[in-house]
């Protein structure tokens, strides 16, 4: 016991406690109301550090590109070349640089964080005996890393167009195929794909959050749903693997890459989007079967 | 939810295929069903060749003949072996397919002709002679089969020639080949006669060309040595599926080797050649002039010389990366052969000689060509016109960096509109470039027979190779306003003039070529290609004008950036000039960059494909369906519960509890007992007793074995409704450490959604009694602190059950001792208390009744006064039991006297304890102790002491 606890009020009265007894108005429906699970994760130093890496990460690339060396031009552009065109370039080449490895963390660790995290400190026994329906818990939990993905997701282009549209003006969006758009129909597709990013990563978020309920230990969610998504994408190398690769749910996932053009393809992110919501659904129909049906002994 | 578990099932599965089946056999399935047959067909040997020729050939035959046929023909230094998987993907398609070795090649004898009529042509005709009498070919008439021919390079003008000289011909799809080989060999790309306009990529063809050394010395060396009979020896040339570049560093480059067929007598320098092709080389290489003899030579090899006979109707597929048989021979192709009304299509891909082989959309398109030209199956591939983008944007393959474009047809020919053009006004004055004697240091542009080996390197490296200082004018264009797509060869006309005084010879021998200059000096050389051209020029000191076709390209030009017109003196490609030369150079005409540009639409399916499409709403729809589902399953079996409550029921009943867990661990077995309003019960028991076990239950974290509990009469499970009335303490405190104290409390209560009025936070607050430390972060708690606010957060909402698990683990004496007080006052006010503690006096002092488990069992259930004080019993501790005994007995209305040991027990009956030990010191006994029985400390101790002892015997 410290010494700078206060007076203890252990001997005081205790009010109410005599008052007469009335049972408690439980309505399961308003139980752990988003706005209370977002304070929760807000209050989270993870949140804030994830939103502050994202928020920073452009501004990282841009000292990083005007550190780098020009050097003497090499008759080919690669895609550092590109992204110092114009914002929208630049936010082009932000989302490639994290497409495929940091978003996967950012939504990895929303989903899979969210349920171990509170077994790994004990507070999940509480909320489950509030009682909070555990459907609902999951449901409230799902729906509030969801946004805080999405922000995410959605934070990073916006802050990519703003910090490049500063750096390298508001140019024409060249895509890597050679075709310019004008910035602001770049700034579109540069947040459709944002969009589309978001939908395409609901299977790691399906993923992290059945390991999440699985598991009392949240590296090892979080962890396990970016491991399944490098091995998905190793395999996705191997190109005698031909159509078997279709079905790797990591095989979509630069389908974007379909909006910087001026004709959309949209046909490979209509694939992905539906290989994503069959593992999402898949997943997730398998998180909400293990999480009702779990012992909850941490 | 078929759907997205067979979706799963299928990931599964390929996850496991994907590790076990090794890579490479699994594209081998669809070949199967195709059949070979290998036989040599004797064929004539033609003028100026002694006896017959044996060709080496295979027929492949589909699952179904007849069928239509097709012969597929290999590139130059290739075999019949290196079209084999071109050969086996149109037999899958259906065909008979015939591939042979060409004289001079493989195991098939002869010597090289480059593809004349009298030779190599006949060779093809016999084969469609033998053909013709083959039951399994489908036939349009008597001797005549129904036949389509494809091939690369070399073989490509064979299915020309053979188009032209054949009638029997049905269709054909020749592969990056050459229109005019004298052209092609001799580029001349300066002409001072107009030059129409209407198709995209038209060279000049002017005669008198300038050498292209550097192929032409590859291609021959390709024919010397030993033919290499290997099966599956490279074959740079075959383009449908072989390696890229035709005639690459092979193994065929090395020095002519003795042993090779060359007839006795014959120079080995000749190799498999005939005597007139060898002679024409060497004629070539050594002058580095087209003499009228080779040019004659030439020509009988060139489809240019036919294509107004063709009738087949001609899929042309030529490549963008090409320094040897440019774009504008597959226009000169394709004019030549619309100009007759036959049909043709134009494909660009983004490959060639120095790129790489079609890929797979281009033999698809191969494959189509002959579906519906010979078997009359499938949609019309029509006569359009596709070409590939490519950005050249490196990507490392993290996004597609090209694209293909589809048009109408292709400009200028069938009646499609001629191209469109834009002229780009260049600027610069006439400019001095120096040839030095010898033409060396020459300029690198291209790096015939590596380059597409070497890809995208080659282009960096010869970006930077491309400019040799004082050799070259260079005339720009402004920033472009817009960004244009050059689809074709641009043309600029240009003036070349003596400087007085300087050396120079009759003709100057110059190198055209576009670069695409970013603002920042970004220089790319567009198509990694040269145009050479030669012109006489006055020796009076006037200027020779020129219109000059450059390279056609397929080349994104982003606005921003300029186009440079470079005319240089020097190519290592090529046969530069050897004296020593100054040259004037400038503008000419309307001093513009003519540039044609093809517009057409993005074959990307803009469109939505259907089946994925109807496939994620099938999934939304499902995954809504069971939420709804469950959602109903939910509020009915919630309803059932409301109707059981019974405001009457005790708070807590527990009835033959069980729960084994998973790994057949049985924590509870037999637990019943029920708590009743206003107790303050003791769950009483040895570490492992299953107390928290059964706590747990109580709190709807697992579910039981076997058993029921009930709260108020209604039954407890996850998530049950009654849990609301619980509060509850179990297992230690569970905060989020980044939240202070009272943050974790308010949040907790908003959490079960229940109006902040009810908290009675403050009480709460003043019962953990934590002061200031209330605003802390949790993280910084003490573990005594961390359970006070613990036991505050299970009061809160002051619940009418109050379950606290081991709840004096941390607290200090006068806590303990607080604590008990407020345990007491809450069950005073009709509220019920549940303490699980392994420590029996603290059970003593503060609760009123206890259940004593062990080993998952009930052993005792009860009051504390009943079970501990054991009611009016007492225990003396004297030094002469049996006479103690004796004097207890004596005392009035006491009985059930005991002797254990030292000590004596007796049940008083009402007597003061007092005044039995004042009767047994006067009966001369002496009393160490006196106190109640505590028979339940007894018991409790043997249960623990058992545990204890079993533990001592482990080790």
């Amino acid at each position: 016991m410290t010494t700078n606890d206060g007076p203890s009020t252990w001997k005081g009265t205790v009010g109410d406690l005599a008052d007469d007894v009335r049972p408690a108005r439980y309505r399961p429906g308003h139980t752990l109301p988003l706005r209370v699970e977002l304070r929760r994760q807000l209050l989270r130093r993870r949140t804030q550090v994830t939103f502050a890496l994202v928020t920073l990460l452009p501004v990282i690339l841009w000292i990083a590109f005007e550190l780098a060396d020009n050097g003497t031009p090499t008759g080919s552009v690669n895609l550092v070349d590109l992204a110092k065109g114009s914002g929208a370039n630049f936010a082009v080449f932000a989302l490639f640089a994290s497409s495929s490895f940091l978003l996967v963390v950012v939504v990895a660790l929303f989903f899979g964080d969210t349920v171990a995290a509170e077994a790994s400190w004990s507070s999940l026994r509480y909320l489950l005996a509030a009682p909070i329906p555990r459907a609902r818990l999951l449901r409230q939990k799902a729906v509030v890393s969801g946004v805080l993905s999405v922000a995410a997701l959605l934070l990073l282009p916006v802050v990519s167009l703003v910090v490049g549209a500063l750096a390298y003006g508001t140019g024409d969006l060249v895509s890597p195929t050679g075709e310019s758009l004008t910035f602001w129909t770049g700034v579109g597709r540069v947040l459709l794909a944002a969009l589309y990013i978001a939908v395409q990563l609901s299977w790691v978020a399906a993923l992290a959050l059945l390991l999440s309920v699985s598991t009392d230990a949240p590296l090892g969610a979080v962890g396990g749903a970016v491991t399944v998504s490098i091995v998905s994408q190793i395999l996705d190398q191997i190109t005698a693997l031909e159509d078997l690769r279709n079905y790797l749910p990591t095989h979509y996932d630069g389908a974007w890459a379909g909006l910087l053009a001026g004709q959309v393809d949209w046909g490979d992110m209509t694939r992905g989007v539906f290989s994503a919501v069959c593992y999402a659904a898949v997943l997730g129909g398998l998180a909400v079967w293990q999480f009702r049906r779990k012992d909850v002994t941490s | 939810m078929h759907r997205t578990l067979r979706a799963l099932a299928a990931a599964l599965t390929l996850a496991m295929v994907a590790l076990v089946v090794p890579t490479g056999t699994a594209s081998a399935a669809p070949a199967s069903a195709v059949r070979t047959q290998e036989q040599r067909i004797e064929v004539a040997g033609g003028p100026g060749t002694t006896g017959p020729v044996s060709l080496d050939t295979t027929l492949y035959l589909p699952a179904v003949t007849p069928a239509p046929a097709v012969l597929v023909a290999h590139g130059f230094g290739g075999s019949k072996a290196s079209v084999d998987p071109d050969a086996r993907d149109l037999a899958a398609r259906g065909f008979v397919v015939l591939t042979w070795s060409a004289r001079g090649f493989g195991a098939s004898t002869g010597q090289i002709s480059l593809d004349d009529p009298d030779h190599e042509v006949a060779d093809a005709r016999a084969l469609v002679d033998w053909l013709a009498a083959r039951p399994d070919v489908t036939q349009d008439g008597p001797g005549d089969p129904r036949v389509g021919v494809t091939g690369g390079s070399y073989g490509g003008a064979l299915a020309l020639l053979l188009a032209g000289y054949d009638r029997r011909i049905d269709a054909i799809a020749p592969v990056i080949t050459w229109n005019d080989l004298g052209q092609a060999l001799f580029p001349n790309a300066a002409t001072t006669a107009p030059l129409p306009s209407g198709t995209p990529a038209r060279g000049a063809f002017a005669p008198d060309g300038v050498f292209k050394r550097g192929w032409a010395g590859l291609f021959f060396s390709a024919g010397l040595g030993p033919a290499d009979p290997a099966p599956n020896g490279p074959d740079p040339g075959a383009a449908p599926a072989g390696a890229a570049g035709p005639v690459g560093g092979s193994a065929q480059g090395g020095p002519a080797l003795p042993g090779g067929p060359a007839p006795a007598g014959e120079p080995l320098t000749c190799g498999r050649f005939t005597t007139q092709v060898c002679a024409a080389y060497t004629e070539s290489a050594t002058t580095g002039r087209l003499s009228p003899a080779t040019a004659a030579l030439l020509q009988r090899s060139s489809p240019s010389t036919v294509t107004n006979r063709i009738t087949a109707p001609t899929l042309l597929v030529q490549g963008e990366q090409d320094t040897l048989f440019g774009l504008d021979q597959a226009d000169a192709n394709a004019r030549q052969i619309a100009a007759t009304g036959t049909p043709v299509k134009v494909l660009w891909y983004g490959g060639g000689h120095d790129g790489g082989a079609p890929d797979a959309a281009v033999r698809e398109a191969i494959g189509d060509w002959f579906d519906f030209h010979l078997a009359h199956t499938g949609t019309d591939p029509g006569t359009g016109f596709g070409y590939t983008v490519q950005s050249g944007v490196r990507t490392n393959g993290s996004a597609p960096n090209s694209r293909t474009v589809e048009a109408t047809g292709y400009p200028g020919i069938s009646g499609a509109a001629p191209v469109e053009s834009r002229r780009l006004g260049l600027e610069g004055p006439e400019q001095v470039a120096l040839n030095p004697a010898g033409g060396n240091p020459a300029a690198i542009t291209s790096l015939p027979g590596i380059g597409g080996a070497l890809g995208s390197l080659a282009g960096r490296l010869t970006s930077a190779t491309a400019e040799v200082p004082g050799q070259s004018a260079q005339f720009r264009t402004a920033a472009l306003g817009e960004p244009v797509l050059v689809a074709g060869a641009p043309r600029v006309d240009v003036s070349v003039a003596r400087v007085p005084g300087q050396p120079a010879p009759a003709e100057a021998i110059l190198f055209a070529r576009t670069f695409e200059v970013a603002p920042d000096g970004l220089r790319t050389l567009l198509g990694n290609a040269v145009a050479p051209f030669r012109v006489a020029v006055p020796a009076d000191g006037s200027p020779a004008r020129a219109t000059v076709t450059l390279p056609g390209v397929v080349a994104p030009v982003e606005a921003g950036n300029h186009l440079v017109v470079s005319v240089g003196t020097t190519d290592q490609a090529y046969a530069s000039g050897t004296e020593p030369a100054v040259w004037r150079i400038g503008l000419s005409g309307d001093a513009a960059l003519t540039v044609p540009v093809v517009p057409g639409e993005a074959v990307t399916a803009n469109t939505v494909p259907l089946l994925p499409l109807i496939g994620i709403a099938v999934v939304l729809a499902l995954a809504l369906l069971a939420w709804i589902v469950a959602r109903i399953v939910g509020r009915r079996s919630a309803a059932g519960t409301v109707a059981a409550a019974d405001p009457g029921a005790p708070p807590l009943e527990i009835h033959t509890l069980a729960k084994t867990y998973r790994g057949g661990f049985s924590a509870v077995k037999d637990v019943s007992f029920t708590v009743r309003k206003g107790m303050v019960l003791g769950l009483l028991g040895p570490n492992g007793a299953g107390k928290t076990t059964v706590l747990r239950m109580l709190m709807g974290l697992i579910r039981p074995t076997a058993g029921t509990i009930t709260a108020f009469g209604e039954p407890v499970a996850p998530g049950a409704p009654v849990l609301a009335r619980i509060g509850a303490f179990v297992e230690g405190p569970g905060f989020l450490p980044h939240l202070s104290g009272v943050d974790n409390l308010r949040l907790y209560w908003a959490a079960t959604g229940r109006p902040a009025a009810e908290a009675h936070l403050d009480e709460a607050l003043r019962i953990a009694g934590l002061g200031a430390s209330v605003q802390r972060r949790v993280g910084t708690y003490s573990q005594g602190m961390r359970q006070r606010l613990a036991i505050a957060q299970a009061m809160l909402g002051l619940p009418e059950l109050l379950v606290l698990d081991e709840p004096t683990n941390g607290l200090d004496p006068p806590q303990i001792h607080a604590m008990r007080e407020v345990l007491h006052r809450y069950a005073a006010g009709g509220r019920t208390v549940l303490i699980s503690s392994h420590l029996l006096a603290e059970v003593e002092q503060t609760c009123t009744h206890v259940v004593v488990m062990h080993h998952g069992e009930v052993v005792a259930d009860g009051t504390v006064d009943d079970i501990i004080a054991g009611g009016g019993a007492a225990t003396f501790g004297v030094d002469a039991p049996d006479r103690a005994a004796a004097v207890l007995s004596g005392l009035a209305g006491v009985h059930a006297v005991s002797v254990d040991g030292g000590s004596v027990h007796a049940e008083l009956n009402g007597t003061p304890r007092a005044s039995a030990v004042r009767a047994l010191v006067t009966a001369g006994v002496d009393v160490a102790s006196a106190g109640p029985r505590r028979r339940l400390e007894d018991a409790f101790l043997q249960l623990v002491e058992e545990d204890a002892g079993t533990m001592d015997a482990a080790p």
